[in-house]
């Protein structure tokens, strides 16, 4: 997988964004263990040192936490999980209103394209 | 230690000063950018760490030391120029290198090598230029040093092989070691960088962790570095 990133943000903040999303999407399991420093470096093709910023402030968030010398786990909270998840979304949810008024399109018309074509492809 | 430090580090050619009153350390472990417009002074810092040029005044010391025999030892050096012997063969370059440098890692250099599409029993003079820059960077990244300093290492290759570049920078320098980056093709490695050094006019301009600035400025190193100096 490639990842881009956007040169005019902190590249941590776009790793723990893409690490945070891992976990709530369940590609990191919760009480998985994840990949090292180095590896999770070389995977996303970022500056070990980045990606260890990055960790220690999911661990500030308590999304990930070390067990010692046996490495990084995804926590086993899974309200915690829940919650990021749920902020996640409406944080989605906000951008998408915005972005359809920002062509004048109205809360209801919005929801109404919502339905349609997220039906339509299944989604809903 | 700092592996690198710089002390009022002057250098005049006749009596153009070309660096004045340098103070930098570098310390371990870091991807360092060192940035600036052509023709102010990053290569003249470069071949004084790497003691290919004596200081006017003030010292450059390398983990404590004058740069010298140990030095050299420690530190990988891709000069701006590629000074590869033209009638030679990648293989014969490959033993050269092995029996020249005791930290040469040979089984690295083949799988790079591999990589790159590069052949062994290929003549340096039948190599492109773009060809010839990386087995040349293939070659300092083979070394197990402390300190790798990469003078313009992207100039004359694609896009495409950038990245690839990028990513054999990121994942073949040892651990604890660390690397100098001369370039003025900022974004094309700004993600890689953990601290970048500003120079201008033979002077420090400012020196900062990356993320760091971004956040500060809200803008890319790249973009910064255009507002800093607008012609």
């Amino acid at each position: 997988m490639e990842y881009n990133f956007d040169n005019e943000r902190p590249i941590y903040i776009q790793l723990v964004e893409l690490i945070r999303i891992k976990i709530v999407s369940g590609e990191f399991q919760r009480g998985q263990k994840i990949p090292s420093v180095r590896e999770l470096a070389f995977m996303m093709k970022v500056n070990p040192n980045t990606m260890q910023k990055a960790l220690v402030e999911l661990e500030d968030e308590k999304l990930i936490y070390t067990e010692r010398t046996n490495g990084k786990y995804v926590t086993e909270d899974e309200k915690l999980i829940e919650k990021v998840k749920d902020e996640l979304a409406k944080e989605k949810v906000k951008n998408y209103i915005n972005s359809m008024n920002s062509i004048g399109i109205s809360f209801d018309e919005a929801v109404k394209y919502l339905q349609e074509l997220g039906g339509k492809n299944g989604i809903s | 230690m700092e592996l690198v430090e710089c002390k009022n580090l002057c250098k005049k050619f006749d009596e153009k000063q070309i660096l004045e009153n340098i103070n930098l350390t570098i310390p371990k472990g870091k991807i360092i950018g060192l940035l600036g417009k052509n023709g102010t002074g990053k290569t003249t810092l470069i071949k004084l760490i790497n003691d290919l040029l004596t200081p006017t005044s003030g010292e450059v010391l390398i983990n404590g030391n004058k740069p010298g025999v140990e030095s050299k030892k420690i530190i990988s050096y891709l000069p701006e120029r590629t000074y590869l012997e033209k009638n030679m063969k990648v293989s014969q370059v490959i033993t050269f290198f092995e029996e020249f440098y005791d930290n040469f890692n040979k089984e690295r250099a083949i799988k790079l090598l591999k990589d790159l599409n590069l052949e062994l029993d290929q003549k340096i003079s039948q190599m492109s230029k773009g060809m010839q820059e990386k087995l040349q960077l293939i070659l300092v990244m083979s070394r197990d040093a402390e300190l790798y300093i990469l003078d313009e290492p992207l100039g004359g290759v694609d896009p495409a092989t950038r990245d690839y570049i990028l990513d054999t920078i990121l994942t073949n320098f040892n651990d604890g070691a660390s690397v100098i980056i001369s370039t003025h093709l900022i974004a094309d490695i700004e993600r890689i960088l953990d601290e970048v050094i500003f120079i201008d006019n033979g002077k420090i301009y400012l020196t900062s962790p990356a993320d760091e600035l971004r956040s500060k400025e809200n803008a890319s190193i790249d973009e910064i570095f255009r507002r800093c100096f607008k012609c």
